[in-house]
This record gives C-alpha cells, structure tokens and sequence, in this order.
C-alpha cells in the first residue's frame, strides 16, 4: 500500500439534501477517508447510511456540502473530465439499440479513441469478461449476471485509476452473485484498478476486500474500518475458512454496536 | 477456479440455441395468426352481398360488393392515376411535416425555454381539426395547387411528430445519462448516442400514425375542392351523381394507399430498429 499518495482523499465530506428546503436529510456527515493505488475497499452499511451518496460524491456525480474529495491530487470534477472513473450500478444500463459489443465500446467512442483501438479494446475486454462470443448478441438477449459482466468490462475499456461500484450484484440471484464475485476478483487482478465497492451484504464486503469501510445512518458516518487479511488469490474454499467467519463477525459487530448506540 | 468460468459462457450460449429450436416454423405461426382474420373478412364479404340481395337494397343506398368489385375493374384507368395524384400530396405533406416536427422536437429538447413555449400550443393544436384549415389553404396557394394539400397533410403530421419525439429525446433512463456523465460526455455526444436512439421508437410509433392520417388528410382536404385528377375530388364527384359503387372502388383505393404507407413505415422501422422490443419476436 502506497500510503503517501493516496488515490482517493476525502476530507470532512458532508451531504445534506434539500439544503434550503423543509425536509433537510444529511446523508454524510464528515466523512474522512484515504483509499491506496490498487485497492479494494467496500462501503457496507444499512440502507439510508449514505454509501451511494459517499460513492457518488467520489464520482462527481453529486457534489459534497461540505469538505473535499481529491482523486490522485486532483479535484473529483477534473478527475471526471479526465475520465479517470469507470462506473457499474446495480442495474447493468446497457443501451438497449446497441450490441454487446458495441455497449462495451461506447466510452471508447465518446473519448474519440482511434477506431483499431477501439475494436482492440473491446475485443480484449470482452475476452476479460468471457463474453467474447456474445459481442454481436443485443442485452435483452443476455442474463442478468451476463449483462452486469458486459457493464463491468465498459466501465473498464478505457481504463480508468478507479472502478466505481454500486451494488453491482445487488439485482442476481444468490448463486450468480458469488460467481460474479470470483469474475470481479479475478478482473481485478488482472487489471490493478483501484476498485470502491457499495454493498449492503456482509460477506460480500468481506469476501472481496482488502479494507470493509462500515458506516451507520442517519446521518451517514464511518462506524468502523476493518483490514480484511484473508489471503488471496479468494477462492471457493475461502467462505468456508473460519478466518473468514471471523472477520464476518468482527464486522457485524461493529455494525451492531452501531444499531444499540443508536437506539440507546 | 479457471475451469467451471470457462463452461459458463458455453452453456449459456447452449441454452439460447435450445431456445431458438423449439420455436415452431414462422410461416405456419404466420398463418396460423392471421387465418382468423381473413376468414373474418370473406365471410363480411358474403353476408354483405346475401343482405343486400335479400332485402333487395336499393344500389344507390349500398351496392353489391360484387359490382363494387366490377366497377373498380373498369374505372381502374381512373382510380389509380387518382390515387397516385393523391398519395403524392399525401407523401409531400407527410415528409415536410415530420421533418419539421423531428427538427422542432430537437429544438425543444434542447432549450428549456423553447419546451415551456411551445408545448402548451402544440397540445393544443394537436387536438384540433386540421382539415377545417382545408379551404383556407386551397385559397393561399391556389385550389388546384397540390402545395394547398401537402401544407394540409404537413400540419396535420407534425405536432404527432413533434410531441412524441420531444418524450422520446427528454423521457431518458437517469442511469443511462449519469453514465455518459461519468464519462465527461459533450451534450452532442449524448444527444448523438444516447437521446436520439432512444427517441427512435417514440419517432416511429408517430409516423405510424402519421402515414394514415396523411392520406386521410390528403383526401378530405380534397373535398373542399382540388384538382380534377385528385381522388378526394372523384370521390365527392361520384357520389353528388349518385356513382356509388365508383365511389366505393375509390375509397379501396384510398384504403389500399393507408395500408400501404403504413405498412412501408412498420418495415422502415424493423430495419432501424432491430433491437427494439416490437422487432424481438422476428429476430428471435
């Protein structure tokens, strides 16, 4: 871990919604948090804990009340400018009026890359993805878990520092999601992006990261930071090591010493 | 762990081809479809011509369509270069309104204050009788000018046109723009790849639409008076000297000439659009 040159820096981040308005929701409230070159850290927490917003704030997609988000020293606007984000959400959004293919050279088209590169590229990363011979199928064709690989290789065709995810997996069925989590670990290796990970499920967040950022709601704030030093490569044997059950529950109890402390 | 990733996409590429197999043959499920209808329509047919036999319906009132039928055989030396006059007005109205309509949806999508204009006026207008308009055109550009008509025929096209694209252009899935956002899109860009494809089928489900009533419009707009060679004005001609079965030959013809146009636009739009939901069960 690169500790001086963090890629992502968020300082004193705050969101509140409808700053003006009758109904002020503050989704974040002085989020501090430094994420390293090459790293997989997952946002976990209950839903309305603010993970999206936080993951949004990162992207550029939403601006922060307050407090700051640097992306490898520079601002989170001009990090979208330069294109440094690749993003995939819980719905796969493929264009429905484009092939596979063709979905998955869209970025490369809009940033007006050379077309042999952009063939090149699309070639290589639906090979990343094995979806290869499915690049002139269009998405209603495709499973779900088969459209969310599709996403996964357009947020990284034109590789980019970070790999923004917003339950990606949150819509397939419990046997697709750990596959897709395998496929995404073994991309990830692949390809050394620095990869910000929303999700609601424990051992998801567990089971792919290298750090579980927990955070509580109302108003969204980091609880706790777990190191996740199971060894990799993660594999199938990996859910069933008690090292693995250990970390489940180091976090799930900082979750819930979150809940009492909320409660009482 | 390389292994079972591999077989994956293998076996959903099996499973789709399975899929495709088991559908049965299209001709017959084509057939098999529209026999209900054409047996619908023979035996119309029949029950009309027993009906009017049997209760000895005078021809003036409702011909035969045995003699409708004879007529349209003998009059056809007339009623096709008719209709040919007609559908050509037809066609220019049709191309200048959606054209206009398309360029005018572009315009009020990409300017708000445009949209906050006009779309109040052309809802408005769009629920008006255009063809009211009719003899008011046949007195700006002359009555035997087929530009009274087209203008007609393109004003009745174009708010559909219009209104219907502007919901396609503006009605975008959110996640489909904040990921050309996340990619530092120019507005052309999304306006390009991802507004426009998306406003396609709207744009198409309005010339639909549009083919038919071009041609309706092209011929009311006739019975205000036009040239001696337009269909409307036959048709009006026919029956003020009690023609009638000449009359109805005409009104296949103008029948024949909607069916046409609109079928040209459903195969436009299945060659534009082959991944759209109303293409997918042909591709399949």
């Amino acid at each position: 871990m690169n500790e001086a040159q963090p890629v992502v820096a968020i300082r004193g981040v705050s969101k509140t919604y409808n700053e003006r308005g009758d109904n002020r929701v503050k989704a974040l409230d002085d989020i501090n948090l430094s994420i390293s070159s090459g790293e997989f850290v997952s946002l976990l927490g209950p839903s309305g804990c603010g993970k999206s917003t936080l993951l949004r704030v990162i992207g550029d997609l939403t601006p922060p009340s307050a407090g700051s988000v640097q992306v490898n020293g520079k601002s989170a606007h001009q990090a979208r400018l330069d294109r440094d984000y690749g993003m995939v959400f819980q719905q796969a959004t493929l264009y429905d009026w484009r092939s596979v293919g063709k979905n998955v050279q869209l970025p490369l088209e809009v940033m007006a890359y050379p077309k042999a590169k952009q063939e090149l590229r699309t070639r290589d990363m639906l090979r990343l993805v094995q979806l290869e011979e499915f690049s002139r199928h269009y998405p209603w064709q495709l499973s779900g878990g088969m459209q969310q690989r599709v996403a996964i290789a357009r947020a990284l065709a034109f590789e980019p520092a970070i790999l923004l995810m917003d339950e990606p997996f949150g819509a397939l069925d419990e046997m697709t999601r750990e596959r897709m989590q395998m496929e995404l670990l073994r991309i990830w290796s692949q390809t050394q992006t620095t990869v910000v990970f929303v999700t609601h499920s424990i051992p998801e967040a567990v089971f792919l990261s290298n750090r579980v950022v927990v955070m509580s709601a109302r108003p969204g704030r980091i609880a706790g930071m777990i190191n996740i030093d199971l060894p990799r490569p993660r594999a199938f044997e990996t859910r069933e090591d008690p090292r693995f059950f250990a970390k489940v529950t180091e976090v799930r109890e900082v979750l819930r010493r979150e809940e009492t402390q909320v409660r009482s | 762990m390389s292994q079972p990733a591999d077989l994956v996409p293998a076996l959903e590429q099996e499973l789709l081809e399975l899929e495709e197999a088991r559908r049965p043959s299209r001709f017959a499920d084509r057939l098999g479809r529209y026999a209900p209808a054409i047996v619908l329509f023979v035996v119309a047919l029949i029950a009309w011509e027993t009906v009017v036999a049997a209760f000895n319906i005078q021809g003036f009132l409702l011909p035969r369509p045995s003699v409708i039928a004879q007529t349209f055989v003998a009059e056809l030396s007339v009623i096709v270069p008719a209709g040919l006059f007609t559908l050509r007005e037809a066609l220019g109205g049709f191309v200048i309104g959606s054209l206009l309509g398309a360029l005018a949806a572009l315009a009020t999508a990409r300017w708000a204050l445009v949209h906050e204009g006009m779309m109040p006026f052309a809802i408005a207008v769009n629920s008006t009788p255009i063809v009211a308009l009719a003899p008011i055109m046949n007195n700006w550009f002359g009555i035997t000018n087929p530009l009274a008509k087209m203008s007609i025929v393109a004003v009745i096209v174009f708010f559909p046109v219009m209104i219907n694209m502007v919901r396609g252009l503006t009605q975008v899935d959110a996640g489909a723009l904040e990921l050309m956002r996340s990619y530092a899109a120019s507005e052309i860009s999304v306006l390009r790849r991802v507004r426009f494809p998306n406003a396609l089928p709207y744009l198409f489900s309005a010339l639909k639409v549009a083919s038919t009533l071009s041609v309706i419009g092209a011929i009311v707009s006739e019975y205000f008076g036009g040239s001696r060679e337009a269909l409307g004005v036959y048709i009006s001609q026919q029956a003020a000297l009690f023609h009638f079965a000449e009359a109805w030959g005409a009104i296949i013809v103008a029948c024949i000439m909607g069916i046409g146009f609109y079928l040209i636009i459903l195969l436009v739009e299945r060659v534009v659009m082959p991944w759209h939901v109303s293409v997918r069960s042909a591709v399949e």
